[in-house]
Order: structure tokens, then sequence, then C-alpha cells
């Protein structure tokens, strides 16, 4: 199968191969074994489904291949644990052909997602693994794209979800929804993962497409079902609505040829009025009761952006005040390349590539496009035309999608056409 | 599962008082009795003070035998129970309570089960 035909097929089933592997997981009480026989199950479907015709349940279909493949698997192991753990999946395979009378209702699998999703942001699990996790086991990003969004190599990557896995398995971390008590505890993990999932969505690290709207929706559904499952949780409400701000501007992002469209030139008549009052609804009752944490804040910066009638007219004071809050409150490299942004957009572009290139050595920002990106834009605005295509063509190395790409290179093109021949 | 609650904690510098010594007491059999009594429990001990502790390690074929345990940290090994429960967080609520987690730190660890072909 060729690279290109692998990746559609990735694509396609994603989202079903999700659903499967939670389900497997609780089903087999072991990842390595789920992932191995979910991708068993796909590979089957791909194969056939194109000669056979799709079933009428794939998502059940898909599992019971799945679960055959285990069962076959568990029987060559010869072991104790082995023999239990058939034992096991058959037992679960009579009870949904008993109880139920589709085998696995809608309502089953968004438990066994939900369970999933506190297992892999268990506290016992490191920070970084935690992310990781949901991300490759319940997001379905190949573990290339979790690296990106992470801003690491793939091989790093690579270690940090088998550590993982390892940990889950060999610690015994359950596989079950926390109480009510233990939510608090458990939340901040579950809504960071559920950020860098829409980040990753907003602005695809590889691929040809600049938003992923698949993506982009499963991040703020996950963020439904918790807002649902925490109603009285301040950072679950004020992420919702940070999603559905940044979301509203979805369309607005490019143009009818597909090309890039930035903030200050975004058609602000093509923003979802519709999400971006659901959000205003739901972060006006999370800022109330408290200091906002930094969703709340990151929402609130969101908002001043989209009730502003133009780029022009956007209260950018208010909004570097509001990342310097978020740095005492939540400091990141990415905090702080924002607000270098946001200080060049309010105080002029002098002093937005001052605040840059002090971030020039940071070593998370070193493989990021929006660095080199940000600065080649200050550097054009201050007539550093040389500079700038010189900053351009570094971010061009860095990209991932090739909307951005296509921007970049225009902007290269753009200088270099207004700009006489190099003399040296 | 099998898991082993380590509890650590800083060796006193200076002999506590015997109200002190009651009240802390107190909390440790209340614990005591009701990790036994919810059928977890499978064995436990608190340990000898440090000084009584002794390393042995192998350089090559020549035993090292040093005084003292292997690590030089603040806060040290002073006994252990060993539970029997479904997962890492009944484990950890255990773990929680007892009384070693207020004055120093607990470290849960799953035992290892090896998991023999049958014959």
């Amino acid at each position: 199968m060729s690279e290109r035909a692998a990746g559609t097929v990735e694509a396609v089933f994603r989202e079903e191969w999700g659903r499967l592997l939670a389900t497997l997981v609780r089903w087999l009480g072991d990842f390595d074994l789920a992932e191995e026989v979910a991708a068993d199950a796909i590979a089957v479907a791909v194969e056939r489904w194109p000669v056979e015709g799709v079933p009428d349940r794939p998502a059940a279909w898909l599992l019971t291949t799945a679960r055959r493949r285990a069962v076959d698997l568990l029987r060559r192991r010869q072991t104790y644990a082995a023999k239990l753990a058939i034992l096991k999946v058959e037992a679960e395979r009579t009870a949904a052909e008993h109880h139920a009378p589709a085998p696995l209702d809608a309502a089953q699998i968004e438990d066994d997602r939900l369970r999933l999703f506190f297992t892999c942001c268990h506290p016992a699990l490191p920070a970084d693994g935690r992310v990781a996790l949901t991300l490759r086991y319940l997001a379905g990003l190949s573990t290339a794209e979790v690296a990106r969004a992470f801003l690491v190599p793939e091989k790093t990557m690579a270690q940090r979800l088998t550590r993982g896995k390892r940990k889950i398995q060999d610690a015994g971390i359950p596989y079950r929804v926390p109480r009510a008590d233990e939510l608090p505890d458990r939340l901040p993990a579950v809504l960071s993962v559920i950020y860098v999932v829409f980040t990753e969505a907003y602005a695809a690290s590889r691929g040809p497409a600049l938003v992923r709207p698949e993506l982009a929706d499963e991040a703020i559904r996950l963020a439904r079902i918790l807002r649902d499952l925490l109603p009285a949780e301040r950072e679950v409400a004020s992420l919702l609505a940070l999603l559905l701000f940044v979301d509203a501007r979805r369309d607005a992002r490019t143009d009818d040829a597909g090309a890039l469209v930035l903030l200050a030139d975004q058609d602000r008549t093509r923003w979802d009025r519709t999400k971006i009052e659901e959000g205003v609804g739901l972060l006006e009752r999370a800022l109330r009761g408290g200091r906002p944490g930094q969703y709340g804040l990151q929402a609130a910066i969101a908002a001043l952006h989209d009730v502003a009638p133009s780029f022009e007219s956007t209260d950018w004071r208010q909004i570097v005040v509001l990342y310097d809050i978020l740095r005492a409150v939540a400091p990141s490299p990415l905090v702080d390349l924002n607000r270098a942004v946001a200080v060049g957009t309010a105080r002029g572009p002098a002093a937005g590539l001052e605040l840059l290139d002090l971030l020039a050595n940071v070593p998370e920002l070193q493989r990021y496009h929006l660095l080199s990106a940000s600065r080649a834009r200050f550097l054009e605005d201050l007539g550093r035309l040389d500079e700038a295509a010189e900053a351009y063509r570094q971010a061009l190395d860095l990209v991932g999608n090739d909307v951005e790409r296509d921007y970049l290179r225009s902007r290269v093109a753009r200088i270099e056409a207004a700009t006489p021949p190099d003399r040296g | 599962m099998r898991y082993l609650l380590l509890i650590y904690s800083e060796e006193a510098t200076t002999p506590p008082s015997q109200e002190e010594i009651d009240a802390v007491m107190a909390e440790w059999w209340q614990y005591d009795t009701a990790i036994k009594e919810s059928g977890v429990h499978l064995d436990g001990a608190a340990l000898q003070p440090t000084q009584t502790a002794t390393t042995v390690r192998l350089k090559g074929d020549e035993r090292v035998v040093t005084d003292g345990p292997f690590a030089e940290t603040r806060e040290v090994l002073g006994g252990y129970y060993l539970i029997d429960v479904p997962d890492l967080d009944t484990a950890l609520d255990w773990a929680a309570k007892c009384p070693g987690a207020k004055y120093g730190s607990m470290e849960v660890r799953p035992v290892m089960e090896f998991d023999t072909p049958e014959q």
C-alpha cells in the first residue's frame, strides 16, 4: 500500500478506530492487545468492504472481527492470564447479545470513551504522557501528529506513549470514570488534553487542510460532555467557550480559493454568531465567582477578538493585560509568543520584535514555525525586507500544512518581487 | 492486584513527649484496625530506625557491606503495608488514609505478578 493510500485509510477509519479501541480496552484490559486487534480489524475492513459492501452495523462488525482476533491471539499465549482474558471477553459478548438489542449502543460507546479518557489522564501518569495517550487513543491522531502537537521529535513521542501504556498496565490504573470527589484533581489534565486536541484541529500539523473540522468538532464534543458532567466547574465552561470563540472563525480563516486569511484580514461577517453568542453566555457565567483560571483568561482574550467589529478596533491593550495575567497563572513559551504578537500589534512592530527575539533560544519553540512567521511579519512591517524573507524561509522549513506553506511562500515571493535581486 | 504501601517520613531528631506519642499512635492503631478489618490487608510492619540498617551490594565478586540505608535522603522508609485491592485508585485511597501520608509520604508500588505457563 502506498503511503498516500495508507494516509487516506487512516483518515477514514480514525473515528471508527477510536471508538473500537475504547471498547476493546474495556473488554481486554490490555492496551497493546486492543491496539493490535483494532488495527487488524480495520485492515480486514479495508480489504473486504470495497468488495463485499459496508456491513449494516460497521461498528459492531469491526468489534466482532477484533474480538475474534483477540481470542485467537490469547489462545496462543497459553497462560493463565490469557485464559482469564478469554473468559472475560466471551462473557462480555454473551452479555451484549442477551441484554441489548444492538450489541453496542451509542451510550455504551460514549461511556467507554469517557472511561478511557480518565484512564489516559490519570494523575499517576506523567503530565506529558497523559496528553499524548489521549491524543493517540481518543482523538486517534498518529504518533507523528501527536509529536507535532507537542513540538517534540516522533521518536520521543513514541517512547512517551510506550511508557504511559506500560504504567497503566503495570500499576493497575483502572478503567473507570472517577467519583465526584475525585474529579477536581483529575480535571486539569483532561482539560489540557481537549485544548491540545483543538489546537491540532485548528492548525493541522501536516496535510493539505489548515483546519481539520472533524477534529475540532471532536474537541468541542468532548468539552460539551465534560461540561454536562461538571456543570459547576468554571474552567470546563471556560474551555468550551474558548473553543467556540476560536472555532467561530473557522470559515473566515481561508478564502474561496482555500488560501490562508490572517485575523487582520478576515471577513468578520463570516464568523459564526451562534457559536460566539453561546461562548459569551458560557464565559459570562464562568467568570463570576472567583479569579479566572487559564482557560477563563484565554476565553476572555478570544472573546475580545470575536466581539470587536474590526481588527483595528480590537481592545489590544486589554488583550495584553490578560496575557500578562495568563503568564502568571499558566506560564508557557506559547503564551510568551502570543503575548509578544499582541504587544507588537498594540504598541508597534518594533516592540513585538524585541519580545520575539528574547524567545529565539527557547527550546520548545525551536521547531515551531509561528515564531519565525511572527518575526517575519514584524520585520516586514518595519521594512526590513531581506530579514523578513529569511524569517519566512525559516518558517517554511518547519511548517506542516499546505495552506500555511502556500501563505508563507506567497509572502517570500511578494518580497522578492518588490526588492531587486541579491547583489551578493 | 497486590500493592506495597511504603511509609516514608523524616526521622525525629528530638524524642517526642508521651502525649505526642499517645496521640500519634492512636491514629496509627485506628488505621491499622481499619485496614485489617477491611479484608485488603495481607501484611505490614513498622521498621526499626535507619541506624539499624545495613546495605550490601556486590562490586564484581566482592561483597561491600556499608552502614546505614541505601539512600541519604531526609525521608526514610519507616514501614509498609502489603494490600490486595482491585486497582491503583483503591490502593491510593488506602495510602491517602494512612497517617504516613500526613506525617511524610507514601509510595505505592504494585507487586510484580509472574505469569507462569501452565504445566
